[in-house]
């Protein structure tokens, strides 16, 4: 725990007063299955963009932001056209 | 300084200070025996005496959220309750503490279900005393008016932010009318001006209560245990200073007849009081006691305590909660935290006695007084709690 503050070099109350600050927790290594977007079948509905709890789908180029995508499984569940496979990533 | 002497119960007294305090939002459900509380300030709203919102809630769970929304949003919040009712409120309990948010809250004691009884004891806000809330017990409707004044004051430090539970006993106090002095509104304002932080600014945008990691939970837990030690040096100093405006005072305990007594009364509340009388006639038969009423109970003013008791051999401890499971009730468990490590301390006597509205009488008190005497003089003090008065 070297290098972490105080209790007095922090905001009372459990505040956070840097907007966004999540994006510096990257959980995308929380992931055991990833998702991949076919875009041969995707119609560009939008479904996966706006069900992901992680805001990790890029609504323009449906890439998937991997640094923060939990493998959660809900755009693959979503998507009416089975265009996004769940696929198991070993390491 | 206008001053009013009205009858009021203690639940219309809590209801009058929080009025006087000039509240933004009463978000309250009514619960008995705290009812009146809920009744008396939905009419002073509806009467256009105290411009607040009165949040009709549907729950006490959503009751004390409503009052760490407002008063997140810079709002002066007030709630109040009783047993179900706090027991319902038990998780936002420590939001409120941990987000250091300053809101009073108005307890009229009541045990706890099963079985579903309406009448005093303090199992529920002994269940609630690690919840990082200051609680204040009072014994007379005066102190509960007094108390809630000197709540906002204290809550709203910046040596402390953190919310204020005054307590007081079901119906015995919360339905008893006595006359209280009520000040004017404008006197009280201007003992308590607001001083309530905005948190929630669309300027400033910030998040409260957040995602913690192991990393920082202990750190932001600790603030509270620092916060909770400033308590007893500023409730002296704000008692003092409504001592000056108003003329009373209530310091962190009250004693009684204390000065050469061979064995000391520890009790919260009425049960304090009735012990007055016991004591007068224990006295006049020559039998030396006396009381100690511990007024703030948590966080603990253990050196105020010891200051006090360490000088006394025996003390007799009456409990008017269970710690189910525990050797002792929740008082005499406190008071003997408080002389950990000591190595010279009294002994104690531990009384468990009006568990579910059950009377404590002058009787009761002067039998475990006379029961506490003759162990001490014998040398064969009764070392187990004692549950008084069940029937076995």
């Amino acid at each position: 725990m070297s290098g972490l503050k105080s209790y007095r070099e922090i905001p009372i109350g459990a505040k956070n007063v840097e907007p966004g600050s999540s994006i510096r927790n990257e959980t995308g290594s929380w992931r055991d299955f990833k998702p991949v977007v076919d875009m041969n079948k995707c119609i560009k509905c939008l479904m996966c963009f706006v069900s992901c709890p992680d805001a990790t789908i890029n609504p323009v180029t449906f890439g998937v932001d991997y640094v923060h995508c939990k493998g959660c499984g809900i755009c693959a569940q979503v998507c009416p056209v089975d265009a996004i496979k769940m696929v198991e990533e070993v390491t | 300084m206008r001053v009013e002497r009205i009858p009021l119960s203690a639940n219309y007294a809590a209801a009058y200070a929080a009025k006087a305090c000039d509240i933004d939002v009463a978000a309250v459900y009514p619960i008995t025996p705290q009812v009146e509380v809920a009744e008396r300030l939905g009419q002073f709203v509806a009467d256009g005496e105290l411009e607040a919102e009165y949040i009709p809630v549907e729950s006490e769970h959503s009751a004390l959220s409503a009052c760490v929304g407002a008063s997140a949003a810079g709002a002066r919040a007030f709630t109040a309750t009783a047993s179900q009712g706090l027991a319902l409120m038990h998780e936002i309990l420590f939001i409120a503490s941990g987000a250091r948010l300053p809101i009073v809250m108005a307890l009229a004691n009541r045990t706890l279900s099963a079985p579903i009884n309406i009448h005093c004891d303090h199992s529920d806000s002994m269940a609630s005393r690690d919840c990082g809330w200051v609680q204040i017990y009072a014994s007379s409707g005066q102190e509960v008016y007094d108390s809630v004044i000197q709540a906002y004051k204290l809550a709203e430090n910046d040596k402390i932010l953190l919310p204020v539970m005054v307590c007081f006993d079901g119906y015995i106090l919360s339905h008893t009318y006595e006359p209280v002095l009520v000040n004017s509104d404008e006197d009280v304002h201007a003992f308590v001006p607001k001083n309530v932080k905005r948190l929630l600014d669309p300027d400033n945008p910030l998040s409260v209560g957040v995602f913690c990691m192991p990393d920082y939970e202990y750190e932001f837990k600790y603030q509270l245990v620092e916060a909770l030690s400033n308590v007893p040096e500023q409730l002296k100093k704000v008692d003092k200073a409504f001592k000056e405006s108003f003329g009373r005072s209530y310091d962190l305990y009250e004693t009684y007849r204390i000065d050469d007594a061979e064995v000391v009364m520890v009790a919260l509340g009425t049960t304090a009081s009735t012990a007055k009388a016991a004591i007068d006639d224990l006295r006049k038969e020559g039998e030396k006691v006396g009381l100690f009423r511990p007024r703030l109970f948590r966080p603990n003013p253990v050196d105020e305590w010891k200051d006090v008791l360490s000088k006394y051999d025996m003390l007799m401890v009456v409990d008017r909660a269970l710690s189910l499971g525990s050797v002792a009730g929740p008082l005499a468990l406190e008071l003997l935290g408080a002389f950990m490590n000591e190595k010279d301390r009294p002994q104690f006597t531990n009384f468990i006695a009006g568990i579910g509205g059950r009377d404590v009488t002058v009787d009761d008190i002067e039998q475990m007084f006379r029961k506490t005497i003759s162990g001490y003089r014998s040398g064969r003090i009764e070392r187990a709690c004692q549950y008084y008065g069940v029937r076995m």
